[in-house]
């Protein structure tokens, strides 16, 4: 056993100071258990949002020593105890208390995605190497560290001409899914906003599902804007033989219901 | 005074896991205007949790399979004291309510022909768990979020339901709180689904997040609804046993699904040593045999791994009790030996990721240390078996909330499904009722008021007790004195304990701001953690035998008398609860064949899918 102390924002969205708490740690302990502790110990209103401390929900992100993470999956034998640990809530979104942060911007933005849209009578047949990249996508535990190191939300705060890379990603696990024959691209233009994006990969970094973000779902995604809206070969084409997206759409007619 | 905005709906659903959302898509469907209510941020609640899968007998990997055999290992797995007809319901339903998630943009692994490929599970005759890796919970729940979004879902993100309300014996509404802000809901609705989860945290080694403290039992308890099957609790048997902060965190049967085996310390397979008598004959008795079965031979039986998880909880805690556990008091679970460690990344990738991150143990080379972790409770709120209607007007209950599916114990994979197949039933029935109520109705404000002013008390009691301090307390006894295994001198002293803990959770004291304000929502938790925990005390107490989910040392076997009766736990009107034995419903004589076949073949070939 030894004691770490923690330097913890306490406050709201007027603004806050950095308070030390020194706890006894114990081996296999995360920042979250810490963090418990202190509430526990020290100081019951210490706001933190979790679930279920297993890295399957995607509720405690935080910045710990100044890096975006879970917190239920960060094990204090893993960064530097021997100074005191710095804990502060995601800097994109304001702070409602403490480390809990207002994320409601991600479900406003993500109303601008068009619904997953089958096409009408498909069989349902899909072959497991046809859906492992929508499967990745799918992967995404909404824990919204990407659009929270997203320099176009984080320093720029276009929260309004730009989805970021989580909603990017949603974006990509419908236009990828096999039997999907909604066309996306004309948000992902305008107001998706997909062209903020210059691929610095901070997002792809801090994932803690390891998605790959940007080589798997933005570049494809900016590469299907540009084919739509400015390659004036493709263009040609489908002008005369109809969209990309309609060409894919099984032509089958068996019946939905198996 | 203390103000408060006034919500109106048709239907509330209070939960926005599984069976909440599919509940308010199905009264959406309906017509109903629909709010939801949830603690969490929506898609953040329990059932994201959920690893291995959902059962349903589709067929698309052994076309023997159908619902007259799900239905008849369902059954047997609980020990019989299932409600039959939720059981048929269920069974008959689950496959196209699968297929609908499907529909609307989940995306399930695939069998080599392109269909929605199934897993072998603990205690299913054929492989049936749709699934997606071990993620299954997600996909659930975000396939729902996403459609009920496109529904146009009304949410009230993290907020707390503090009592129901009712009005001449029917439930009309519902006291809450936003969490964010500390600021009081009164939400008016003709009618109100329960879809609140379980109850795991008044156990101090649980697999259940914060929220699962018990709330929608409390709730639906103190307006009069009978709870049903209370003592009945599941102990997954492998949770994490080490490092000490991950006690309790979720290992999925899927490991043993995909051929993971439990060792003892001197390194043997004890499950072949635990096969209780009602499944003699059923699984593999060497392991060779088991082998043979991991190896795709349809004449193999399945290994005893795939026992159901009331008789691999207990064997495991034989093994450690008799001194073969494991260096952290578990037992070894190996799937490093059995697959390659591509395979084990590729079907079981959460459960690499968190045991490496949070044990440093590499699964694909190492074994696994694993121990029973509270999980799930099969007991709850009784229901009608069509429409999910309490015994009080008006309120509804699905999904974990609701008893009497599952019996005395739940077979892995049979939540996910339960959660679709009976939210939609409340849904629709919830909102079928609220149509029809065109009369006029109150909300009590004289009683909002004094309920805003109790919940407000603990801001206004500087030397009242810290209610962490009180939660923790609840716990550990409740771990011991009710737990895995139980006896009636224990039972007893946890009932002395719960009677002092209720009035201390009346007098704890809490300080800063009412936003966001953990301190003072774990006050209030506590209140309805222990009534909830009494209740289960009591069904444990009045059970005087070992079945399922409920174990006893003073009464070990199976007793016939207990076999053919359900314990309705009910409060009076002076607020004691009380317990009372009921008959099964009689099951009729057509389903009593299929759910006593000893050979299924006779249930596939004679009956057909």
């Amino acid at each position: 056993m030894s004691t770490v102390t923690f330097r913890v924002f306490r406050g709201d969205r007027n603004g806050g100071e950095l308070k030390d708490y020194t706890i006894e740690v114990q081996e296999g302990m995360v920042v979250l258990d810490a963090i418990h502790q202190i509430q526990a110990e020290q100081a019951p209103d210490l706001a933190c949002r979790w679930n279920c401390k297993a890295g399957k929900c995607g509720s405690c992100g935080a910045e710990v020593n100044g890096k975006p993470t879970l917190m239920c999956m960060t094990r204090l034998d893993t960064i530097d105890t021997s100074k005191p640990v710095t804990v502060r809530p995601m800097k994109t979104f304001p702070v409602i208390r403490d480390l809990a942060t207002d994320v409601k911007w991600n479900y406003e933005a993500n109303k601008k995605i068009k619904p997953f849209t089958p096409a009408p009578n498909t069989d349902w047949i899909m072959f497991q190497e046809d859906v492992d990249r929508v499967q990745e996508f799918r992967k995404c535990i909404e824990c919204f560290l990407c659009q929270n190191v997203c320099h176009v939300l984080r320093e720029h705060d276009e929260k309004t001409g730009f989805i970021g890379p989580r909603l990017l990603v949603r974006t990509a696990s419908l236009e990828m899914h096999p039997l999907d024959v909604e066309n996306r691209l004309d948000m992902l233009k305008n107001e998706g906003g997909i062209g903020y994006c210059n691929i610095t990969k901070c997002c792809t970094e801090v994932c803690p599902e390891h998605i790959h973000i940007t080589d798997n779902a933005i570049i494809p995604l900016k590469e299907r804007v540009v084919d739509e809206y400015y390659d004036p070969i493709l263009g040609f084409f489908r002008r005369l033989f109809g969209s990309k997206k309609q060409a894919q759409a099984p032509s089958s007619g068996q019946a939905a219901d198996d | 005074m203390e103000s408060y905005t006034i919500h109106d709906y048709d239907v509330l659903v209070i939960g926005a896991g599984g069976a909440g959302l599919r509940a308010a898509i199905a009264a959406i469907e309906q017509g109903a205007k629909v709010g939801v209510v949830t603690k969490s941020l929506l898609g953040k609640a329990h059932t994201v949790m959920a690893e291995g899968g959902m059962a349903a007998a589709m067929g698309n990997v052994r076309p023997e399979d159908n619902w007259k055999v799900h239905f008849r290992d369902t059954l047997k797995g609980g020990g019989m004291l299932n409600n039959w007809k939720m059981v048929m319901n269920y069974t008959k339903e689950a496959p196209d309510r699968v297929r609908e998630l499907e529909r609307w943009g989940a995306v399930f692994d695939r069998t080599p022909d392109g269909r929605i490929n199934q897993r072998n599970f603990g205690g299913h005759s054929y492989p049936r768990l749709a699934h997606v890796g071990d993620r299954t919970g997600l996909e659930l729940i975000r396939t729902l979020q996403d459609h009920a979004v496109k529904m146009g879902i009304h949410a009230h993100m993290e907020t707390t339901i503090y009592r129901l309300l009712t009005d001449a014996g029917r439930v009309v509404g519902a006291l809450g709180f936003n969490r964010q802000t500390g600021d009081f809901l009164v939400f008016r609705a003709k009618a109100v689904v329960l879809a609140t989860g379980g109850l795991g945290r008044i156990y101090q080694i649980t697999s259940n997040s914060w929220e699962c403290t018990g709330d929608g039992f409390s709730l639906a308890s103190m307006v009069g609804a009978d709870l049903i099957d209370m003592e009945f609790i599941q102990f997954h048997p492998t949770g994490m046993v080490w490092p000490p902060s991950v006690m309790g965190i979720l290992v999925t049967e899927g490991v043993r699904g995909e051929g993971g085996v439990l060792k003892n310390s001197e390194g043997r397979r004890f499950m072949f040593d635990n096969v209780p008598e009602r499944y003699k004959g059923e699984f593999a008795e060497t392991e060779e045999e088991a082998e043979r079965w991991l190896q795709g031979d349809r004449n193999a039986r399945r290994p005893p791994e795939l026992l159901t998880r009331d008789v691999v909880a207990r064997a495991i805690r034989k093994e450690v009790n008799e001194g073969r556990g494991s260096p952290h008091g578990g037992v070894f679970l190996d799937i490093a030996s059995r697959r390659p460690a591509d395979y084990i990344k590729k079907k079981l990738p959460s459960m690499y990721h968190q045991f490496m991150k949070l044990g440093n143990l590499d699964i694909t080379k190492e074994p696994m240390e694993v121990g029973p972790t509270c999980h799930y409770v099969m007991g709850g709120v009784r229901v009608d078996p069509d429409t999910q209607a309490t015994n009080v007007p008006g309120l509804y209950a699905a999904g974990e909330v609701a008893g009497g599916l599952h019996g005395a114990n739940r077979l892995g994979g049979n939540s996910l499904s339960d959660l679709v197949v009976f939210g939609r039933r409340a849904g629709m029935a919830a909102a079928e009722y609220a149509a029809k109520q065109t009369g006029s109705y109150q909300v009590d404000e004289a009683q909002v008021r004094a309920y805003i002013a109790e919940a407000l008390q603990p801001f206004n009691n500087p030397q009242g007790e810290n209610p962490f301090a009180l939660m923790k307390e609840l716990r550990a006894t409740m771990q011991k004195n009710a737990g895995i295994m139980r006896e009636e001198s224990e039972l007893k002293a946890q009932l002395e304990i719960l009677a002092n803990l209720k009035k201390r959770a009346w007098n704890t004291s809490v300080s800063g701001s009412r936003a966001y304000n953990p301190g003072w929502h774990t006050a209030l938790d506590m209140r309805l953690m222990v009534e909830i925990s009494e209740a289960v005390v009591l069904a444990a107490l009045a059970r005087k035998e070992s079945r399922g989910g409920h174990a006893r040392l003073d009464y070990p076997d199976p007793d016939p008398t207990f076999a053919k009766i359900n314990h309705i736990i009910r409060r009076s009107s002076d607020g004691t609860l009380t317990v009372v034995a009921e008959p099964l419903p009689e099951m009729p004589e057509e389903l009593r064949k299929i759910a006593e076949a000893k050979d299924l073949k006779e249930l596939s070939d004679k009956v057909g899918a």
